[in-house]
């Protein structure tokens, strides 16, 4: 299967001050793929994410999306061009209302009917936010937050999702919830490239997986060969 | 901040009126970008001023007789709408300069003490603008409609352009800096204009104690006579100027900062910058925006300060922008309906105290200021987020 490479990381650096963060990522993302990144914490696995949206600037390799090398670009035109992080913790704004929020998420959406077309299938996905659309962000659960959170990312329709730890902090059912929509949203043609600590859900919904230990990359698979893997099982999926 | 934090209702002053105001006419624009803040304004004009002036009688009670002959009860009577006009008209120059601290604090959660000479900036423009004016021999025939938003607009763009640049050349480079790095630097930044101002009126103008050319306008010198009941009370044409210029200016920046995408757009990097940059707002673009905003204002209110006083100095932003600064952090500094709360009480109080202070002895109007800081000493002590400091929705 040839599958068409969106997102490129080569011999990834980067530092947060004098710590050695991520030591040489190499990684590919193809089209319409969803691709996850498991580990511990402090595995680099946010920071991976956070080198390719360009809230941190690598010391040395390249970030490629589409071909073109996007290192050291501004993180605004990253965004416009097509990457979407949802970072951790949901970041949603808390003093204005879902409505504000989501139109934050269209900035880029210059065509006032394409914004409410989107609107419109943010509220399909999330039928939740239609009925709190005059709520403040902060007022919302952290169920809500998440769907907050990533609906306001799919306003920008991006090709890549970056979503880091959306199940966190959520009970068990909406982990369900947010995993299915995951889904859903891929089928919708996204490219996703996932962070999680649920390690099980996520080699669940995902095409295929990178284990991240201490900054580097020490196996990578398909997500049922990472899932049947003995040392991955032992080590994340909490089998003795 | 924790969950909970947000969860508490958060609610401005007028808040006992969502009640009673059907949400439906709440959404409209109508409300939200007029009646709701030309609302909030009287509100806080009245309800200041009536908390004053119970104070004021309060004093006259305890002192009912502060110089022989002189009864302060009749003195506040005869005194009082004059006092609560003369309070309003600095009030809303202090608010419209307390918005620009405020603004800037939003963003960048850094005071700006260069905006006070941004102010002065804005009031010198004023004046060379209406100089021209009466260089090209304009001024006589100049109808006020026309020569006010003349010296206001060419104020405001000048000073909000240079409040951009400022921004650009000495805050940026220092934006990952300790906060106490750009604190000096806006210090530093305030001699620097005050004496490149100086410097360029000396050259240009040779002075620079700088008199706006009001002496021949017969429109502004005649005052205008208002009657409450008994009392006759004449009101200066740049009173009226002024609260008129201030309502307009801050109708329309509650519009831009709530009403449009770019206000939206201010609103969120506040919140969080980060998380604005990743939905492709330029951050930057947004920051130096918020700067054009709070130095248009405050240029703007230079302008009609110096209507106001007549005479100006490249040394004039001092005190006033010391005094906005106090009346934004009265306000709860950060947030909009702070600044404005803030600089109307703080202008408002001014006027009481220079009313009545002259009647006692051995104290006078020059010690104004005194009594002006400790009330601000003791608001901070009991509450030292301000007074509108967590309640309110929008902290810009």
């Amino acid at each position: 299967m040839s599958m068409q490479t969106v997102l490129e990381l080569e011999n990834l650096h980067t530092y947060y001050g004098h710590i050695h963060a991520l030591k040489g990522i190499s990684m590919t993302v193809g089209r319409g793929e969803i691709v996850t990144l498991i580990g511990t914490n402090g595995a680099g696995k946010s920071t991976t994410l956070r080198t390719i949206s360009g809230v941190l600037k690598p010391k040395r390799g390249t970030v490629r999306y589409q071909g073109k090398d996007i290192n050291g670009m501004r993180v605004h035109d990253i965004a416009a061009m097509g990457i979407s992080h949802v970072p951790e913790g949901r970041r949603i704004f808390p003093l204005l209302t879902v409505l504000e929020n989501l139109e934050l998420g269209g900035w880029n959406v210059k065509d006032r009917a394409v914004a409410k077309q989107r609107m419109e299938r943010a509220f399909e996905l999330f039928p939740r936010l239609k009925e709190r659309v005059n709520q403040k962000g902060g007022t919302l659960s952290g169920g809500e937050q998440q769907m907050l959170a990533i609906a306001r990312a799919l306003m920008t329709d991006p090709d890549v999702l970056l979503l880091d730890e959306p199940s966190m902090g959520l009970a068990p059912v909406l982990v369900e919830a947010i995993f299915d929509i995951i889904t859903e949203i891929n089928k919708l043609g996204k490219t996703i490239l996932l962070v999680e600590q649920n390690a099980l859900m996520a080699l669940e919904v995902a095409h295929r997986g990178y284990v991240l230990q201490t900054g580097e990359i020490v196996l990578s698979d398909s997500a049922k060969a990472l899932a049947a893997d003995e040392s991955v099982r032992k080590a994340y999926l909490g089998e003795a | 901040m924790s969950a909970e934090a947000y969860l508490r209702p958060k609610r401005g002053l007028a808040s006992p009126l969502t009640g009673v105001i059907p949400e439906e006419v709440r959404q409209t624009w109508f409300y939200k970008f007029l009646l709701f803040p030309v609302g909030q304004m009287i509100i806080f004009i009245v309800g200041a001023s009536a908390v004053l002036t119970l104070l004021a009688y309060l004093v006259a009670l305890l002192v009912p007789e502060p110089r022989p002959g002189i009864v302060l009860a009749d003195q506040i009577s005869r005194q009082l709408p004059g006092m609560i006009i003369s309070g309003i008209t600095i009030g809303f120059v202090y608010s419209m300069v307390a918005l620009g601290y405020t603004l800037v604090y939003g963003v960048l959660k850094f005071i700006n003490f260069a905006h006070s000479e941004i102010f002065m900036v804005g009031a010198v423009t004023g004046y060379e603008i209406m100089l021209r004016i009466q260089e090209a021999g304009l001024l006589q025939q100049m109808s006020p409609f026309m020569l006010v938003p003349t010296l206001v607009i060419g104020s405001g763009l000048l000073a909000g352009l240079l409040a951009v640049l400022i921004e650009r050349v000495a805050y940026r480079p220092l934006r990952g800096a300790p906060r106490l790095v750009p604190l000096i630097t806006a210090i530093g930044l305030s001699f620097v204009l005050q004496d490149v101002v100086r410097a360029f009126f000396s050259l240009t103008r040779n002075a620079f104690n700088l008199t706006y050319p009001l002496n021949n306008l017969e429109w502004l010198r005649a005052p205008v006579r208002l009657t409450f009941g008994e009392a006759n009370v004449n009101v200066r044409v740049t009173s009226i100027l002024i609260v008129v210029s201030a309502v307009i200016m801050l109708v329309a920046l509650n519009y831009f900062v709530n009403g449009t995408k770019w206000g939206r757009a201010i609103r969120a990097t506040s919140q969080d910058q980060t998380m604005a940059g990743l939905l492709g707002i330029n951050v930057n673009l947004m920051i130096s925006l918020t700067f054009f905003l709070g130095g248009s204002l405050g240029g703007a209110s230079g302008a009609l300060y110096g209507l106001n006083i007549g005479t100006v100095t490249p040394y004039v932003g001092f005190i006033p922008g010391l005094k906005a600064f106090t009346a934004a952090v009265l306000g709860g500094i950060g947030n909009l309906t702070g600044a404005l709360l803030g600089g109307l009480t703080l202008g408002i109080i001014e006027s009481f105290l220079n009313g009545i202070l002259v009647y006692f002895p051995a104290l006078g109007t020059r010690y104004t200021d005194i009594f002006t800081f400790s009330i601000l000493i003791l608001i901070l002590i009991f509450r030292p987020s301000g007074l509108l400091g967590e309640k309110v929705d929008e902290k810009v």
